[in-house]
């Protein structure tokens, strides 16, 4: 810890920065408003399923952005990244104008940053830690908007950087899956000069950024264009391949894998288990959404079907949830309605989300929750009956418990049901190691902070371990486990295991 | 990428292929299933694994005709590439010995059952195997499954081949005369509902296995979800073997036909664009 404050120290300490910070008096930075970001209109956007909301901001309005930031002597704002950015050194580089080393420094610790300056929650994090939130009461710099300038920037350049990367050890490490947790740990396992292969399920990188997330918050190109990055700094990957299925860790143990990372992802959709709930025409988001994102359902030229619902609910309050629902507006929908349990200020979803939800003409049922679903001759759902629900004490989340209001049910008519109330783990990987600790709900038991399992050699992070949280805390993990597996790794190479 | 190496048409509409696929030809057992991606712009589609050779890294798949994928997929020649093969998936069907197993295949549903049928016999097991289907020209797999069954008994439909009349018939026929164990069942959904219901009468073990329909085949989807003791199960990681006396068979049908108005829609396009 004391050798990173001391790094961002020399670096704060650099000429360039001095006089960055001399040019301007703190005053007349904190006096600027923050930046607005450019987004589609509403009702244009939702003709399109792959046309991204947010725009991005200009040179001079990233530039502009750039100057309210105080470069801190104690910049908190990085306390609240879970990779570590360092947000003053990149934002003064946009202050400056060398966009490309604002880009550098992003990847100094983030392997996916147009990913993150995308749907990171940042006003949870570094934006929340900015010292405008803090001391100022002022909306804080805008991190995330920054970031994606940053990274764009760089991308539509054509001078993408690649980070240099440590000789080659000749270690050989596995990272199971490839989603966010992996990429990152795969990134600075290669810089460290490990050989690294990443394992895929299915026939495509990227995990939840690629199946999950739809193309209107995160246009696949731009994840391919990070992936392409990593090919490039050497890592492998193997799509179509299970661990533990297609091949048992005995069998990579054998082909010289010293070292596995886990990261696979919380796989199990959960349903609420009510009556008619297996009906069709009611699908998990995850079915949903792998099926318009991964597998382009909704383009006639691709084999794969999708229900286009008129009426369609979507079951949950979450990022996910807003996810389907903006997807199902945008394949024609004339009703799309989220119904959530409670009310608005328990949503976990990011306020962005639902704010740009609203916009669109979603319809907001908070306080409903279903009980029965009930279908036509064939077995597809065409009505739904909720009960009404109102706040009561705090539950162990922190959040108001929702009661039910007896003899409140009414039923609405819907042909599309998409439930979003979290997932659980995925057993593949405890099904193929007895051995592995692992909670009473599937996750992998790790030491705090260290990613390490119960098997010396297995580390694990992202969602296989917190049971469904963000793209930027499995990040966080993945870096994490790096850090680990590095530090036991190098105690065998010291007492010659290899 | 898998290379198809064999191909061969059992009857105009079911295929079967031997494909390379080195590692699954190794950790397969009875039971487990592939998922496959014909082309770019394909459906995942699951498919049991009918035989492997760990030796010359192949495994081989039985495919009907039914739809775009599967068209596709039968339109391929050996040297041709499969471009995604994942597997293999779901657990293994529970092979030990327990006497007397009588084995019922419906159409296609041979396909799946000759591993089975292999692994009984292999644990010391007798095994009376019953091949029923429509007519003569759609009983598959005969002569692999005799090799591994004690009996062989061909019902169809129209008496065209073995005996004339239903696999239940065929299969009381069995059960009446001598003890049976156990029974696997599989075939289309209404022939293992009717088989498992005959089962269920005399008190005979049975597993069933499940033909769902699926996108990811890990358990990340939910699309395979079928309700078993009324329970809901995953399809692709808690089967594809259940109790078939606890399977809700209605349901079943009901969720294999969801998606039938959008195949045929697809169909149509499919065969337009080929015209073209």
């Amino acid at each position: 810890m004391t050798d990173e404050k001391e790094y961002l120290k020399i670096e704060r300490e650099k000429e360039w920065r001095v006089e960055l910070r001399n040019k301007i008096k703190n005053k007349e930075r904190t006096d600027l408003l923050r930046v607005k970001m450019p987004e589609m209109d509403p009702m244009e956007r939702i003709k399109y399923q792959d046309r991204e909301v947010n725009q991005g901001l200009s040179v001079a309005q990233a530039q502009a952005e750039a100057v309210r930031c105080m470069d801190c002597v104690n910049p908190t704002c990085i306390e609240g990244c879970p990779v570590s950015i360092n947000i003053p050194k990149f934002v003064k580089y946009i202050e400056k104008g060398e966009f490309l080393n604002a880009a550098k420094t992003l990847k100094e610790t983030s392997a996916l940053p147009a990913v993150c300056g995308r749907v990171c929650p940042q006003e949870k994090q570094c934006e929340q830690s900015c010292f405008y939130t803090q001391k100022l009461k002022k909306d804080a710099v805008a991190i995330g908007y920054l970031e994606r300038f940053a990274a764009d920037y760089e991308r539509e350049s054509g001078q993408i950087s690649v980070p240099e990367t440590a000789p080659k050890n000749g270690i050989k490490i596995a990272a199971i899956g490839s989603g966010p947790a992996s990429l990152s740990f795969a990134g600075d396992m290669i810089k460290l000069g490990y050989d690294v292969t990443v394992f895929e399920a299915l026939h495509e990188i990227g995990g939840v950024l690629k199946y999950g997330i739809p193309e209107f918050r995160l246009p696949n190109k731009i994840v391919d264009v990070e992936l392409e990055n990593l090919k490039k700094m050497g890592v492998k990957f193997e799509t179509n391949f299970i661990v533990g299925k297609t091949a048992s860790f005995d069998d990579l143990k054998a082909e010289g894998y010293q070292a596995f990372f886990v990261a696979s992802g919380a796989g199990l959709p959960n349903f609420m288990n009510i009556p008619g709930e297996n009906f069709n025409g009611i699908l998990s988001s995850n079915e949903y959404l792998t099926r318009v994102n991964l597998m382009n359902a909704a383009d006639n030229a691709f084999d794969t079907p999708v229900f286009k619902g008129k009426n369609v609910a979507v079951i949950g309050g979450g990022n996910t949830a807003m996810d389907s629902v903006r997807t199902a507006k945008r394949l024609g929908a004339e009703r799309a309605m989220i119904v959530y349990r409670r009310s608005r200020e328990e949503m976990p979803a990011r306020i962005e989300e639902v704010k740009h939800a609203e916009e669109e003409g979603i319809e907001f049922m908070n306080l409903n929750n279903p009980i029965e679903y009930f279908a036509d001759e064939k077995g597809h759902v065409n009505r739904m009956r909720l009960q009404r629900m109102e706040l009561g004490e705090p539950d162990a989340s922190g959040r108001r418990r929702p009661v039910t209001i007896e003899g409140s049910e009414y039923d609405i008519a819907v042909d599309l049901v998409i439930v979003a109330v979290g997932v659980s783990p995925n057993p593949l990987i405890k099904n193929a190691l007895p051995d592995l600790k692992v909670s009473r709900w599937g996750t992998i038991d790790v030491e705090e902070g260290k990613m390490q399992s119960s098997i010396p050699e297995l580390f694990a992070g992202g969602d296989i371990v917190r049971g469904g949280a963000t793209v930027i805390l499995a990040m966080g993990d993945g870096r994490k486990a790096a850090a680990s597996m590095h530090e036991y790794l190098q105690q065998r190479v010291t007492s010659n295991e290899f | 990428m898998n290379k198809i190496i064999e191909k061969e048409f059992f009857s105009p509409k079911v295929a079967c292929f031997v494909i390379e696929a080195p590692r699954i030809a190794r950790s397969r057992k009875p039971g487990h299933f592939v998922i496959l991606r014909v082309d770019e712009k394909g459906e995942r589609i699951p498919l049991t694994i009918t035989d492997a050779d760990e030796k010359a890294g192949t495994i081989t798949l039985v495919v009907q005709k039914m739809g775009v994928s599967s068209e596709k997929l039968c339109a391929l020649e050996p040297g041709d590439e499969i471009l995604d093969v994942v597997g293999p998936l779901g657990r293994a069907t529970d092979i030990h010995k327990v006497g007397t197993i009588l084995a019922c295949g419906g159409g296609v549903g041979v396909a799946p059952l000759l591993p089975i049928v292999q692994g009984f016999k292999k644990a010391g097991n007798r095994v009376i195997s019953i091949l029923a289907a429509r007519s003569k020209d759609l009983i598959i797999l005969e002569e692999e499954i005799r090799k591994w069954s004690d009996e062989v008994i061909i019902m169809t439909d129209d008496g065209s081949y073995g005996r004339k009349g239903l696999v239940t018939a065929g299969a009381e026929e069995v059960i009446l005369r001598e003890k049976v164990d156990e029974c696997v069942a599989i075939g289309p959904a209404v022939m293992m509902k009717f088989t498992s219901l005959l089962t269920k009468k005399y008190n005979i073990p049975t597993q069933a296995s499940l033909n769902a329909m699926m996108v990811d085949g890990t358990g990340m989807c939910g699309a395979c979800r079928v309700s078993v003791g009324g329970q809901t199960k995953f399809t692709c990681v808690d089967g594809p073997e259940f109790d078939a006396h606890q399977i809700d068979f209605n349901e079943l049908m009901l969720r294999l036909g969801g998606y039938t108005e959008l195949e045929k829609e697809a169909y149509q396009h499919y065969f337009e664009s080929s015209i073209k």
